[in-house]
């Protein structure tokens, strides 16, 4: 069943939000039966997971895709994956929205080729593509390029987008990973803001932009928000990102047409707060958090995406995903929220809220700009120092518990919950999911033109170092039979791949407590036993880029007085066994949260034994219990989870694990 | 008594056996040695010290004043060390040279712990064999990053071709980093503001080569340049040495060839008059000072006569290894106090 015609009852009702799920998982087959599920239970647009090397831009037989492929999304090497991904829905008709970034360009290629394919006109695409590196380079990880190269492609399909792709949203300024990163409502608006003008300053000092142009470049500029618990504060954060953009449409670019100057955003409520503990709690959050985007009718969100309850626990169901989008129905539908105008208006306590928020932005964006701006501030760390710091902040308030989270840290009391329990309560990725895909790219590659597919990415590189626009070059590589990963090494080639800052430099903590004192006493004692100071390495291994937990570890054991090596993400098992031998560590941590912990943990293990380093390994990611059960059982020492929120606590267990390996070797 | 001496004798003889043992290797550059080393000379507690004495001494003594150049990288954080680093490595294995580096960061003065990495730059130039990273914790409450590090770059200069040392600038530690190295390079940035902080810390003393990073970066980076060249200008030295000012860009590889070139300008003007000898000795001699202090104080110098009388000793022997000396030394102190005191007797 479709859309129920809900502007029969009350002829003023507002026209709901766009419902989607952010999903995709194993293949371009099994993903494409889930979005049609997905619609026909009301879902009104579609929001594309794709896998890490995907992501990242390797095909799926690359020695980094390895336990991967298909994890945390779908796989799309060629044309002919993306073909199968919309098989049965028409890309005329349908609101696709596509997490990526260091591969936007390419997806996008792929995404209108395919329309080409199947009679769709780019012209009449309706989407967007999330295209912003800035936030990659801070939080989520997934980038490839330099910023420079990086701010280039995004420009490219700014500037291609806007006349040939119209209706399409090229770049979502996502403020949702800085949250997820710790990030201040402040922050939020002040970083997402600093990344926007870096974005329409590029594309305004382009000789190829028609002078017209830039209203409606600026008209197409549209966000990620994220929405936490506290959500009246959410509400004013909105509202302020609306007064600030319109201002920033007028004065800095000139926009006179006020609808082009519209704050347009899209929203996944918050991942961070949901807990493993009672999860069934979660629920709760998420209907509030949605308020905070969809209350006030000035600010509300366009589309909107809420995840599912269980998600700290593994990979939810369709089940889980659907009683997340019945919670949006029952909103748009059944309350009476889209019958009224703007709830807030002339509220006095939200309108000094809203200024307060705005100030203080603007005095954090003048900060940024005044260094050079968002690109600037990427590359000397000063975003991604005040992310981490705030995020050292919250969990700390969370340890001590100023900062309330029902379940976790109070009314921890609770009956067993029926629904965590057994087999099926979550998702598992088929296990044969990359082999399969696998097979299908080299079927792929044998019946491909191999000599039009050397053309075109001939005629890649030279668009690329001719400084032509990357789009036309990339769709023709799309029909040619390019692949994900041969489109990503032609630009690797020639731009280079980058590390980004870790930013864990991090102030130290103002006051230690007491449990943190002892264990530093620990920490001293063990290094006079060790006869020099207790080391260890924090490792991401694999191609997730979500290093924030990492970070927050590797601080904490720097305060409690360890020396910690840390270099950030996307290490095979052989660097990280590798780095753990120079460095002469005493223990390796290591942290994974794309659930691939299976392959890259026993890697990680059999490296260590070849190499004859005897270093004990703890594990921390999304790891469901018997996965849990079976890595100890391989010989990780600790496994942690989500719902192990005492960092205290886990670096007093990093020394006990170094002293038990000590006892084991004299 | 004499049974038991001679038994730690017996002990002392099989830790020294393991440190000879591992100095062969590491002469025959067996990189599988390296870390084991790192890991020995870090060692504190007494029967690691025993073997760590032996492996540097015999190290010392088979590299004297010669072996690979010894190259510190300092300046303030978030200049681009890190990128520079990476960019003078990769040049190094294109000319077929392996490379030994110490990454230094500092440690915190509340909790003694350490962040360090972020050098994954250097790593990923790195998935190869000849190159070689320890990160190094500064330590200051332990007494600070000379004694260490001099240690760790004996290691590296008897296995690779070239080495080098990191630190972050913070003003104290570039004296340190400048008695541990043939060859200090500063690495600036542009910006206005910085010049006068580095003429008040002191430091436009000690670089042999300045670099000016981000010199794409265009007239900022010039007038940075232009201003330390004419801020070195005035700066005293000791030697008929004028420090190059060299535009650099480590991003786009800009300038790194004029750098290279400054450095061996540098080398060579070492190699005349026995320069690059004294100032290994300078360096010896320094360390052999803070080693004595650290570990028998000022009561234990004066002992002995107090610091000229330690001076003119060090001036007697210029070519003893310099660990071995301070252990003599040490245990000449170690006798003085004994006399002094009565115990032994």
């Amino acid at each position: 069943m479709g859309r129920p015609n809900d502007q029969g009852r009350c002829p003023d009702r507002d026209r709901p939000w766009v419902f989607r799920t952010y999903s995709g998982h194993s293949s371009a087959r099994a993903s494409n039966e889930l979005y049609r599920a997905n619609l026909a239970k009301g879902q009104t647009g579609l929001s594309v997971a794709f896998d890490l090397p995907t992501q990242t831009g390797y095909d799926a037989d690359h020695p980094l895709a390895r336990g991967e492929v298909g994890k945390v999304g779908v796989p799309i090497s060629t044309l002919e994956d993306m073909e199968m991904l919309f098989a049965g829905i028409p890309f005329a008709q349908t609101n696709t929205s596509m997490t990526i970034n260091a591969t936007a360009a390419w997806l996008l290629a792929l995404y209108v080729a395919a329309a080409e394919n199947h009679g769709g006109d780019p012209r009449a695409l309706e989407g967007t593509t999330q295209n912003d590196l800035i936030k990659e380079f801070l939080s989520r990880g997934t980038y490839v390029f330099p910023p420079e190269p990086s701010m280039r492609l995004i420009s490219d399909m700014v500037a291609y987008t806007v006349d040939a792709m119209p209706r399409w949203n090229p770049i979502n300024i996502c403020s949702y990973h800085l949250q997820e990163a710790g990030a201040t409502p402040v922050q939020e608006i002040a970083f997402s803001f600093a990344n926007a003008i870096a974005v329409l300053d590029a594309v305004r000092a382009r000789p190829d932009l028609p002078p017209d142009a830039l209203p409606r470049v600026f008209g197409r500029i549209s966000f990620f928000l994220n929405a936490g618990i506290r959500f009246v504060e959410e509400v004013c954060k909105a509202r302020a990102m609306a007064e600030l953009w319109d201002e920033l449409g007028h004065q800095r670019y000139g926009v006179t047409d006020e609808k082009l100057r519209r704050f347009r955003y899209g929203v996944q409520v918050n991942s961070l707060g949901l807990t493993e503990a009672q999860p069934e709690n979660n629920v709760i959050r998420i209907v509030l958090e949605a308020l905070g985007v969809t209350l006030s009718k000035k600010a509300r969100c366009r589309a909107l995406q809420l995840p599912a309850w269980n998600e700290a626990l593994g990979l939810p169901r369709p089940f889980d995903q659907q009683w997340s989008l019945r919670i949006q129905q029952i909103l748009a539908y059944e309350t009476d929220l889209l019958e009224h105008a703007d709830l807030f208006d002339g509220s006095h306590v939200i309108e000094a809220k809203v200024a307060q928020l705005a100030k203080e932005a603007k005095a954090e964006l003048g900060r940024v700009l005044d260094m050079g701006g968002a690109v600037a501030a990427v590359e000397n760390a000063y975003m991604k120092r005040r992310l981490v710091e705030s995020h050292t902040k919250r969990l700390r308030a969370i340890e001590s518990g100023e900062q309330i989270v029902v379940g976790v840290n109070a009314f921890t009391e609770s009956e067993p919950s029926p629904l965590v329990t057994g087999e099926g309560s979550i998702l598992k990725v088929d296990a044969s999911a990359e082999h399969e895909q696998v097979e299908r790219l080299e079927a792929f590659r044998r019946k491909r033109n191999a000599a039009e597919v050397t053309a075109a990415l001939r005629n890649l590189r030279d668009a690329l170092t001719n400084g032509q626009n990357v789009m036309p070059p990339s769709i023709r590589a799309a029909h040619a039979g390019v692949t994900t990963g041969e489109w990503a090494d032609a630009l690797r080639g020639i731009f280079g791949e980058y590390r980004a800052p870790t930013g864990v430099v991090a102030r130290e903590r103002e006051m230690a407590s007491e449990a943190t004192e002892k264990t530093r006493q620990r920490v001293q004692a063990l290094g006079v036993r060790l006869g020099r100071p207790l080391k260890i390495l924090i490792g991401k291994p694999g191609l997730d880029g979500h290093s924030n937990g990492a970070e927050q570890i590797a601080v904490r054991a720097r305060d409690a007085g360890m020396e910690v090596v840390y270099d950030g993400i996307r290490l095979t098992p052989g660097e990280i066994v590798q780095s753990a031998r120079d460095e002469g560590v005493h223990a390796i941590g290591l942290s994974i949260l794309s659930g691939s912990h299976g392959v890259l943990v026993h890697d990680v293990l059999r490296e260590l034994a070849t190499a004859r380093l005897a270093v004990p390994v703890v594990v921390g990611g999304i790891i469901p219990d018997e996965d849990a059960a079976e890595l100890r059982r391989a010989g990780v020492k600790r496994v942690y989870t989500p719902k192990d929120f005492d960092l205290t606590r886990l670096m007093d267990e990093i020394v006990d694990v170094v002293e038990e390996s000590q006892a084991g070797h004299p | 008594m004499w049974s038991r001496s001679r038994r730690l004798g017996t002990l002392e003889a099989e830790r020294g056996e393991r440190g000879l043992r591992l100095a062969k290797r590491l002469l025959a550059r067996e990189r599988g040695a390296v870390a084991e080393a790192l890991n020995l000379v870090d060692d504190r507690r007494p029967e690691a010290r025993a073997a760590a004495l032996a492996l540097l001494i015999e190290l010392e003594q088979a590299l004297g004043f010669g072996g690979p150049p010894r190259v510190g990288l300092s300046g303030p954080p978030g200049v681009g060390k890190s990128t520079l680093l990476d960019a003078l490595v990769r040049r190094a294995r294109a000319r077929g040279e392996t490379v030994g580096i110490l990454a230094v960061d500092p440690s915190s003065r509340r909790s003694g712990g350490a962040l360090l990495g972020d050098r994954l730059r250097v790593r990923a130039s790195a998935r190869d064999p000849g190159v070689f990273l320890r990160s190094l914790a500064a330590r200051e409450r332990l007494g600070g990053l000379a004694e260490s590090a001099r240690a760790g770059l004996f290691v590296l200069a008897a296995a690779f071709d070239l080495v080098l040392i990191e630190t972050v600038g913070v003003g104290q530690s570039e004296s340190e980093v400048a008695d541990l190295v043939d060859t200090l390079v500063w690495v600036a940035q542009p910006g206005a503001g910085d010049l006068l902080q580095y003429m008040k810390a002191g430091v436009l003393e000690l670089p042999d080569v300045v670099a000016v990073n981000k010199a794409d970066l265009g007239a900022i980076a010039e007038r940075t340049a232009n201003e330390l060249a004419a801020g070195l200008s005035l700066a005293e030295r000791a030697e008929d040495w004028s420090p190059p000012v060299v535009r650099i860009s480590a991003r786009d590889g800009s300038g790194l060839a004029d750098l290279e070139d400054a450095l061996a300008r540098h080398r060579a003007w070492l190699a005349q008059h026995d320069r690059l000898s004294e100032r290994r000795r300078r360096g010896r001699d320094a360390a052999i000072r803070d080693f004595l202090a650290r570990e028998h104080g000022r009561v234990g110098v004066e002992a002995v006569g107090g610091l000229a009388a330690l001076d003119e000793t060090l001036r007697r022997e210029p070519d003893t290894s310099g660990f071995a000396l301070a252990v003599r030394l040490g245990e000449v102190i170690e006798a003085a106090l004994r006399s002094r005191s009565g115990v032994g007797r």
